[in-house]
């Protein structure tokens, strides 16, 4: 029985700009499971953080509905929202950006607990504190220190600490090891794997990092200019990538191994812009396997395998025996 | 070895500090590597290892104040510390190019992406505008971008394309020595994939030499024949690639290893390194990678390992490790 945590369907978002409407996040639809992780990967400005928002409704959805734990939260008011927020929270890339500099390590963690009046007493407000940094791994001696006089690696565990304060059940991490260096990034991937575990969290971990993402994630969604171009289980789609822009993506990855180094696939052709979009397949101009009919019609998102699904018409054509 | 090689570069003893606020940063301790002709050393190590400055020591652009260099860098066989700020100059461009990490630290938001290419050339070569403008063009063909875009500004080009001009400018003059910091940091994996084949395309062509810093070990294992991995201002491991990637030595360099998701097994628990790199105004007496060693004894501590030749190439900095 899967237990579905996340369903989110045919969500947009667009945003007005002066050269017109920009498809941000175009129609996507998918859903997370109770305690597990979806990695979401594509390049940049392909609507990975955007999605994250729209889901948390840090941002309006332009349309489509977000159901969290049962309840559709893409038509709350505001005030039974804010009760909400308890349940999602979100890990940035850039910790000290997203962190007030004027507050010690202490007032960080222990603001949403007292803006969701969780705890009213200052003193277990306190206590409540040491403990999520002892959780989340930083010494006491910082409790009275400022972000900027901390590392990243300690400032993303800040910021680690700030979010499970409410006691969470579904968190969006964004980029949330990509400024750190490699030794600093496993120990955070660690942390968040042993929190996941204890606490039976569920994540959404957008990343632009392939090892990373398969390391760390259940499945994997690939978003190409706003939209997910594939989605499969991890190791299925490492296995078997079938939508071209996904072959290509990872054909790409510098594998740090000299032996069995893979063929790459380098793309050429320019991106589309995501203002204005044609009606056509949103990789054409790129695709070495484009066609009359990718050029007049959109691809759906469609079922290849057992939870393996891809938007391309030559997936949908050949036959995978 | 038998035959003596043709070095493009020699760095003997570089050390670097800077001196802020009564403290001094250790940023280079001593570091000493020579890259052969049409060869590529990676530099690889973490945040504030030291990676950059050195490729600044190679160009004598180390600000001074803060910056105090000593040690030998020889370009070509010429020792650059003997050479006037004119006679730098010249270096600068003609025989070493360096492409920092943020493009637009190098692009000139103002000016359209081919003047800014032609007045690279102009410095360095005797031709007139015209011409110059042309050879920008050619340029940027080479990079990949189409010539008629030299007529646009840099905020018109994506970052990809940002990083390709830079690269197109730091070689506009063949330099005989590269020095790309980080070049592909910023970029997406199928762009970065473009740069990188792009930069193997050129160095080929032109038997250049470079030095490849980075903190990628995969785009080491693609583009370099040998690697100095650095830790707190040092080279703690020196080797071929084989030697770096299929006999570790260096315990801290098989923590860099560790740190890595496992492609063929994404169940494999990740085995970082614990603790920090020491801050480098207070560099331990001893080995600088004690306090996060799992092999560390007392020796480590009070002393600090200098390279040792293990076989072939292969040299490392740990007590662990015997000359032969
Ligand atoms: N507030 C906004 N107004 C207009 N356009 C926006 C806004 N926010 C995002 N966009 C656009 O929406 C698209 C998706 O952006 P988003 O930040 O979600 O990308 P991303 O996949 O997270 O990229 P990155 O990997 O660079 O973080 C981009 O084209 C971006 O320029
Ligand atoms: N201009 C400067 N003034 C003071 N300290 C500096 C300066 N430039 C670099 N450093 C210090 O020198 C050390 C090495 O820096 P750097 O060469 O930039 O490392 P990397 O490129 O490996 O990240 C770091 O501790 C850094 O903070
Ligand atoms: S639908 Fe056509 S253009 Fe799009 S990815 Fe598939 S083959 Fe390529
Ligand atoms: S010298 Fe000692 S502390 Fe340093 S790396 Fe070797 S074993 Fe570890
Ligand atoms: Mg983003
Ligand atoms: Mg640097």
């Amino acid at each position: 029985m899967s237990d579905v945590l996340l369903d989110v369907k045919n969500v947009k978002k667009y945003f007005k700009t002066p050269k017109g409407i920009l498809h941000a996040v175009d129609d996507v639809t998918f859903s997370i499971n109770r305690g597990e992780t979806l990695g979401v990967v594509g390049e940049s400005g392909c609507g990975k953080s955007t999605t994250g928002r729209v889901v948390l409704r840090l941002l309006e959805p332009t349309e489509g509905s977000i159901i969290l734990d049962g309840e559709n939260i893409s038509k709350l008011s505001e005030a039974k929202l804010r009760s909400k927020r308890k349940e999602m929270q979100m890990i940035f890339q850039d910790p000290l950006a997203s962190l007030d500099p004027r507050k010690t390590v202490g007032q960080i963690i222990e603001e949403p607990l007292r803006i969701h009046n969780i705890i009213s007493s200052s003193k277990d407000r306190q206590k409540r504190v040491l403990e999520l940094m002892e959780t989340v791994g930083l010494a006491q001696r910082y409790y009275s220190t400022y972000p900027h006089e901390l590392d990243g690696g300690r400032r993303q565990r800040i910021g680690i600490a700030r979010a499970l304060s409410v006691n969470p059940k579904f968190i969006v991490c964004d980029e949330p090891v990509s400024a750190l260096d490699v030794s600093i990034q496993a120990q955070i991937l660690n942390l968040l794997e042993d929190l996941q575990k204890q606490m039976g969290l569920t994540y959404m971990f957008i990343t632009h990092d392939l090892s990373v993402v398969h390391h760390f994630s259940d499945n994997i969604a690939v978003m190409y200019l706003g939209k997910i171009i594939e989605l499969a289980p991890s190791d299925e789609l490492f296995a078997a990538p079938t939508h071209p822009y996904t072959q290509a993506l990872l054909s790409a990855i510098p594998v740090p191994k000299l032996e069995n180094r893979r063929e790459r696939i380098i793309l050429k052709g320019e991106i589309t812009s995501p203002i204005n979009l044609p009606k056509a397949c949103r990789f054409a101009s790129r695709c070495i396997y484009a066609t009359e009919q990718c050029l007049h019609g959109e691809p759906e998102l469609k079922e290849v395998a057992p939870g393996h699904k891809v938007a391309c018409y030559r997936a949908e054509s050949t036959d995978k025996t | 070895m038998s035959e003596e090689k043709a070095y493009a570069l020699e760095i003997e003893n570089l050390k670097v500090e800077y001196h802020v606020d009564k403290e001094v940063v250790h940023a280079l301790n001593g570091i000493s590597f020579k890259l052969a002709k049409g060869e590529t050393i990676g530099l690889v190590g973490e945040t504030g290892a030291g990676k950059t400055t050195t490729g600044l020591s190679v160009l004598r652009l180390i600000p001074s104040p803060p910056g105090v260099v000593s040690g030998t860098i020889k370009v070509q066989g010429e020792d650059i510390g003997t050479l006037s700020e004119k006679q730098m100059e010249s270096i600068r461009g003609n025989v070493v190019s360096m492409i920092f990490q943020d493009p637009m630290t190098s692009l000139n938001p103002t000016k359209t992406v081919e003047n800014q290419i032609a007045e690279v050339i102009r410095l360095h070569e005797k031709c007139g505008k015209k011409e110059s403008v042309e050879k920008a063009r050619t340029m940027l063909e080479m990079v990949g971008i189409p010539g008629d875009r030299g007529v646009e500004f840099p905020h018109q080009f994506s970052g990809g394309m940002k990083q390709r001009v830079v690269i197109a400018m730091a070689l506009a003059c063949s330099p005989e020595i590269l020095i790309a910091d980080e070049p592909t940091t910023a970029l997406d994996v199928t762009i970065q994939a473009q740069v990188l084949d792009m930069i193997r395309d050129l160095k080929k062509q032109y038997n250049m030499s470079m030095i490849m810093i980075t903190h990628d070990l995969g785009i080491v294992a693609e583009i370099c024949d040998t690697v100095a991995i650095v830790y707190a201002g040092q080279i703690v491991e020196y080797g071929t690639l084989e030697d770096i990637f299929n006999s570790t030595a260096h315990p801290y360099t098989v923590g860099l290893f560790g740190s890595l998701p496992n492609m063929d097994d994404r169940t494999q628990r990740l085995k970082p390194i614990p603790g920090l790199m020491p801050d480098p105004t207070k560099l331990p007496q001893g080995c600088t990678f004690c306090p996060r060693c799992p092999h560390a004894t007392e020796k480590c501590r009070t002393e600090r390992p200098t390279l040792v030749n293990i076989g072939g190439e292969h040299q490392v900095a740990c007590h662990l490790f015997k000359e032969g």
